[in-house]
């Protein structure tokens, strides 16, 4: 097991490495040049060459790369004498057009979105696996067909659409819910469960019916092996089989997507973020693409590449832990 | 007479499809008692593995048609609450199946899907206790230090341990019956020979009957008391081993005993084969079912494919046949020879 945790963490660390080189080459050989994004209207050709060098982007792309990597570990200095000014470790470079580090731009969203991201989670889990084993369970029966066709229409539904729709049934006409917005759960836990309501929803329709599937396959799937009949004609009861050999199975693979998925979400849910205008990730590389604010670009993109590369990393963790086949290998 | 250990009557078994109605056992009936060894054989398709289930009580009513009865334990398992079936599973009737690479779980030790069966006709029993059990069922079946075994995982066990600890399981709670859906059909020849011999000398220890499904008549001449020949569903002949081997009594018997080479037999042609495949299970032929097959059908002008034979007892050799050739000519089946 250590030496599998090992082989895992390394292999993340290199991925995290790639993962950063390649969103640095992106930016680097985009055909915008940074240096002029810098000042907008009031730019001079001396201004922007000023800033190219306040910046470094006059330096070999290998020495910017290097400067870029020190500044995530220690933080990095910009300028000289009375222009310097810091952005502290770890430090994902500066946004001229926002005036300020990109790691604090982040730090701002992240909590908007994680929380979007968390809520949304535990309800399509929920929703997405309780439903999936309700229909494995009545195949071919009227719970079934109801979930299958629901699920069909939820997967079929575009965010956007899907989340004016929510907006207008719950906000506008029966005006249930507040118009979404970003409480502090430490503060207000109730008010921002209500507040982030809709978008979770929205999430959950979106994201549950692909899980339903999983799960209703996985499980119809597993209740065909041997083993499990084997179990049942051990003499298990019903429920005893449906835990220990149905759904230890059929739940694994979920929980691999699942890991990914949560990772994903949390770097940025870009539509509904959008939509109810919650200042979170998502919406923050939107306005950064837009903007053409290269250092934002760079920086949320490595996050949210880092979001992906550590729930890969915690669902292998998690397979060494519940299959002793990956566990004991080699 | 030794006790009945089951009792199947009539027994059909059939599933509705997109295709059609699958009709994979067409009224058979057999007795099994206590201490004998019953072999039934078969091609595939035969309808031995859904009786093995059917007898398990492990086929879904919601998606099969079964009448006749199957009498297990004082129950009939066709009618039977699920609760009352799960008391006879691994007591009264306990289960081996074809492959032991699938038939373990691969989330828990050996050890704890063996204590896990034990526990389940000993819910009062203790965990030290159920250990104990494991570790003396996983010496009786033959494993090397079953101390060591007994916290590994089934994938790191090979084909023929997994099948021992698979009998493990299913012996672990002293079952009347012992239901072995080719147990040895998926592992290597030298091991089907010790798997056979273990079930053997299990046998002569716990005192269970065994039911040995298989296509394999060589595992049946070694093994089985009583043999029963299957095919289409439907009991094509039924005999003490040694009669089935000298005097087959049905034509189908005889064509499976033609098509298997034997040391003694020093010919080098090739195997004789039975023409024809086995119908399918949605269209059964009028009359036998064995008939599109068999030589003799031409001559009986049109009374194999219009009239179902019955099973019917020879008297001078005590087995009994489905066939309508009269009693001298199945009895000179076993010669080779046929007068017409």
């Amino acid at each position: 097991m250590i030496a599998y945790l090992t082989r895992r963490i390394l292999f993340a660390g290199v991925l995290l490495l790639a993962v950063s080189l390649f969103t640095f080459l992106v930016f680097a050989l985009l055909p915008t040049d940074p240096a002029a994004l810098t000042c907008g209207k009031a730019c001079t050709p001396e201004r922007i060459e000023a800033n190219r060098t306040r910046l470094g982007y006059d330096q070999p792309l290998l020495t910017q790369y290097g400067k870029f990597l020190k500044g995530i570990v220690a933080g990095r200095t910009y300028g000289e004498g009375q222009g310097e000014f810091t952005c502290g470790a770890p430090s994902l470079g500066y946004s001229f057009s926002q005036k300020d580090c990109v790691t604090s731009l982040i730090a701002r969203t992240l909590p908007v979105t994680g929380s979007i991201a968390i809520g949304g989670f535990v309800l399509w889990m929920i929703f997405g696996i309780g439903l999936g084993m309700l229909s494995a369970l009545k195949r071919g029966r009227w719970p079934d067909r109801l979930i299958s066709i629901v699920s069909v229409v939820g997967l079929s539904f575009p965010t956007f659409f899907l989340a004016l729709l929510l907006l207008f049934i719950f906000v506008i006409w029966t005006q249930i819910l507040p118009f979404p917005s970003y409480v502090s759960p430490t503060e207000d836990f109730f008010g921002w469960c209500q507040a982030l309501l809709l978008p979770w929803l929205t999430i959950t329709i979106i994201s549950s019916p692909y899980y339903i599937r999983l799960t209703r396959f996985g499980m119809l799937e597993t209740m065909n092996e041997d083993y499990v009949r084997l179990g049942i004609a051990k003499g298990l009861k019903r429920w005893t089989v449906l835990r220990k050999y149905v759904l230890r199975s059929a739940l694994i693979p979920i929980v691999t997507v699942a890991g990914l998925d949560f990772g994903a979400t949390l770097g940025g849910a870009v539509f509904t973020e959008s939509i109810f205008s919650l200042p979170g990730m998502g919406r923050l590389s939107i306005k950064a693409v837009s903007d053409s604010d290269l250092p934002v670009l760079v920086g949320t993109t490595l996050v949210a590449g880092t979001f992906i590369v550590v729930f890969n990393l915690l669902t292998d963790i998690f397979y060494g832990l519940v299959d002793p086949r990956v566990r004991i290998h080699k | 007479m030794s006790e009945l250990v089951l009792q199947v009557k009539d027994l059909k078994v059939s599933f509705s499809t997109v295709d059609g109605v699958v009709q994979a056992v067409n009224g058979i009936s057999f007795d099994v008692r206590e201490g004998q060894t019953l072999g039934i054989v078969g091609e595939s398709g035969s309808g031995k593995s859904v009786t093995a289930s059917a007898i398990m009580g492990l086929i879904n009513r919601n998606s099969a048609d079964m009448s006749g009865s199957i009498l297990l334990g004082g129950l009939d398992v066709l009618t039977a609450q699920e609760r009352e079936i799960r008391a006879l599973r691994g007591r009264e009737a306990a289960m081996v199946f074809q492959d032991p690479m699938s038939a373990l779980n691969p989330y828990y030790t050996v050890g704890k899907q063996i204590a896990e069966a034990y526990e389940v006709h000993h819910p009062k029993s203790s965990k030290k206790e159920r250990q104990l059990i494991a570790l003396d069922m996983l010496a009786k079946v033959g494993l090397p230090k079953p101390s060591e075994c007994i916290d590994e995982y089934p994938h790191q066990f090979s084909g023929g341990m997994r099948q021992r600890i698979v009998i493990a399981i299913a012996l672990v709670n002293n079952p009347r019956l012992l239901i072995a859906d080719e147990p040895t059909t998926a592992l290597d020849v030298t091991v089907q020979a010790q798997i056979l011999e273990l079930m053997m000398n299990l046998q002569q220890e716990f005192g269970s009957a065994i039911i040995l499904i298989t296509h394999d008549l060589g595992v049946v001449a070694e093994v089985a008391d009583e043999v029963m020949v299957m095919y289409a569903g439907q009991t094509m002949e039924s005999s003490k081993v040694q009669t089935l081997f000298d005097t087959p009594s049905h034509p189908y018997t005889r064509g499976l005993l033609g098509s298997v080479r034997s040391l003694d037999n020093s010919e080098r042609g090739a195997l004789h084969t039975i023409a024809g495949n086995p119908p399918s299970m949605i269209s059964l032929p009028g009359g036998c079912p064995f008939h599109p097959r068999c030589e003799f059908a031409s001559s009986m002008d049109d009374l194999c494919s219009s009239v179902q034979p019955t099973l019917r007892v020879l008297p001078t050799t005590g087995s009994e046949s489905a066939c309508h050739l009269n009693d001298d000519q199945l009895l000179s089946l076993g010669r080779g020879v046929i007068h017409d």
